[in-house]
């Protein structure tokens, strides 16, 4: 379950909006990488981002670098889910295991602006906007799911190394 | 119906036969890393992982910011060069060997048939040389050197059906602009994308690499070309190791086939700051410019070092203008050297540079100023891809570039050559 306000942005969010480039190789702390997060596309995100908001987007959302920070920058600020009609492929992937939630949907991003209250039922695959309005979306794939559960693929290999 | 290459090459990984978007677990044959390494060998011990499980499988290329601009890039190295030695990793290339993705085919580990995976999303291609290789996260790579395998996702195929002879001044890069342009930057999401047809039959295999290499920038998995008789040559070429293409069926089925004919097509340029805002060069000629970057992974090659010469030779990089060149690999660099490029492009002021990324991620070796206006032979020319977001980067061909740093603006090649 996450609960939090939308953050709402456009369609084709590539990944050196999301985390420049410039800093991929010097920083590592992950407050210092959430400071970043959409530095170049918003720059008051980082600084007013609360644990459980969402980012709602349009198409293939995450374009770009196959950086992953692009992914851990977003979980590290509290981001609860990002919302799209599409995402970039390693984009994709990376925020599985970054264990950062993913609801894909044609038509939530649309029916929603910066601000509104949403909150997300992953497991029943609804997410609930404030007028009352339902979307339901697909869950994601098991082989997928269990490392989102795992909280990301490190605790996923950790736990699978362990056993 | 038969099989698309993507669905074969899944089908005979997974022993059995697999469709569109279906998950298999698979074992990549190399996983490549770069300047990235430190930070994934961070992820494998955050794994509690110890011991590379099939080191012989790693690829190691430092590329990305050699030789170290500061401190902290040095460092990297150093952490990296470390944990070679630690898991002996023999399949290292330090500093001044060249782009990743111009050493793997070099080295031999890109090869017809081959499962590659690598920790930078240009890992596509090595499509060129008919392996299926695609851009898997940091974490994904560490997950791979500690348990060996990794999830994917088999992809929906597309075939690009390419027909008749390029223009004098055009070629792979100009195709492959008007392509993105086409479908957009997320029109091939996912997707395996096939480039096929008669036009690719007389491309040399650095431009099959061109098209493989951008196959990206429109959202594919993987590109891919069917190794041919050009393809065989190249590998002939080199100490080659044994492999077994795959091709798709002749009777495959793909979601869709889209035709290209090349014949009328222009010299194209993406404009700022999205590759797929795409123009043929007519319509921004005369944009003035401060830099032009000759190289990358995308056009860092023979063919576009010598494209380059024949214009610059004789010329002069007008003032006001910087041209910046950067091959692929030592290799290459050795024989521009041979060939004579160097000594055009040298003699027409350009600055020849060492082999690796340069400033195409904007850390270091030409980075641009706030205003200022760069056209690059790269694959990306998102806002802050060069150093800062306040400049603006133009992508263009080896040819257009050459004529560019003629002028001091945007120049149409086709006057030149
Ligand atoms: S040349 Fe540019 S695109 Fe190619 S690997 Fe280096 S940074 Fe990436």
């Amino acid at each position: 379950m996450v609960k939090g306000k939308v953050w709402k942005y456009g369609d084709d969010v590539n990944t050196d909006v999301i985390f420049p480039g410039k800093y991929t190789y010097t920083v590592t702390d992950p407050a210092e990488i959430a400071s970043h997060a959409l530095e170049d596309l918003d720059p008051d995100f980082a600084a007013n981002v609360k644990p459980g908001d969402v980012v709602v987007v349009g198409r293939n959302f995450g374009c770009g670098s196959s950086r992953e920070q692009a992914a851990f920058c977003l979980k590290y600020a509290g981001v609860g889910a990002v919302v799209a009609e599409s995402f970039a492929r390693i984009f994709y992937r990376n925020a599985i295991n970054a264990g950062l939630p993913m609801v894909v949907s044609k038509d939530a991003p649309d029916a929603l602006v910066t601000g509104d209250p949403v909150d997300i039922d992953f497991t029943a695959g609804e997410l609930r906007a404030a007028d009352g309005k339902v979307f339901t979306f697909p869950p994601l794939p098991p082989e997928v799911m269990a490392i989102v559960e795992a909280g990301g693929l490190v605790e996923y290999v950790k736990r699978r190394l362990n056993r | 119906m038969g099989k698309p290459f993507a669905e074969k090459i899944f089908s005979a990984r997974a022993g059995r036969d697999v469709v569109p978007g279906e998950i298999i677990t698979v074992e990549p044959d190399y996983v490549l890393s770069h300047d990235n390494t430190a930070a994934i060998a961070a992820t494998f011990a955050k794994m509690g992982a110890e011991k590379v499980l099939h080191p012989e499988r790693l690829v190691i290329v430092l590329d990305h910011c050699v030789p170290a601009a500061d401190a902290k890039h040095a460092e990297n190295h150093k952490k990296i060069r470390e944990f070679v030695a630690e898991q002996g990793v023999e399949h290292f290339y330090d500093v001044g060997r060249g782009i990743c993705h111009q050493v793997l085919p070099e080295e031999g580990f890109a090869r017809p048939g081959r499962l590659i995976l690598g920790s930078d999303s240009h890992t596509t291609t090595y499509g060129a040389l008919g392996a299926f290789s695609a851009g898997i996260g940091r974490s994904e790579a560490a997950a791979i050197w500690a348990t060996g395998e990794i999830w994917l996702m088999c992809p929906e195929s597309v075939r690009m059906n390419m027909t008749g002879e390029f223009a004098r001044g055009v070629g792979p890069k100009d195709l492959i602009l008007s392509i993105i342009g086409d479908v957009g930057a997320d029109g091939m999401l996912y997707k395996s994308v096939e480039f096929a047809g008669e036009t690719m039959e007389v491309m040399s295999v650095a431009g099959h690499m061109v098209l493989a290499n951008m196959s990206v920038e429109m959202g594919a998995k993987n590109g891919y070309v069917a190794p041919n008789d050009k393809t065989a040559e190249w590998l002939a070429s080199r100490e080659s190791a044994e492999y077994e293409a795959v091709y798709p069926d002749a009777d495959a089925s793909y979601e869709s086939e889209l035709e290209y004919d090349v014949t009328d097509l222009p010299p194209m340029v993406a404009k700022p700051h999205t590759v797929d805002n795409v123009a043929p060069v007519e319509e921004v000629v005369g944009t003035a410019v401060d830099q032009v970057v000759l190289g990358t992974c995308t056009n860092g090659r023979e063919d576009d070092l010598e494209e380059a010469a024949r214009i610059l030779e004789d010329r002069t990089v007008a003032s006001g203008c910087r041209l910046l060149v950067f091959p692929a690999s030592r290799e290459i660099w050795r024989e521009a050297m041979k060939s004579g490029a160097f000594e055009a492009i040298e003699g027409a002021g350009g600055i020849i540079m060492n082999a690796g990324c340069g400033p195409c991620l904007g850390a270091h070796e030409g980075v641009l100023a706030p205003g200022e206006v760069c056209l690059s032979t790269a694959n990306r020319n998102f806002k802050g891809r060069m150093g800062t977001p306040e400049a603006e980067i133009y992508l263009a061909s080896p040819a257009t570039a050459a004529a560019t740093a003629v002028e001091g603006r945007i120049a149409d090649p086709r006057g030149y050559l």
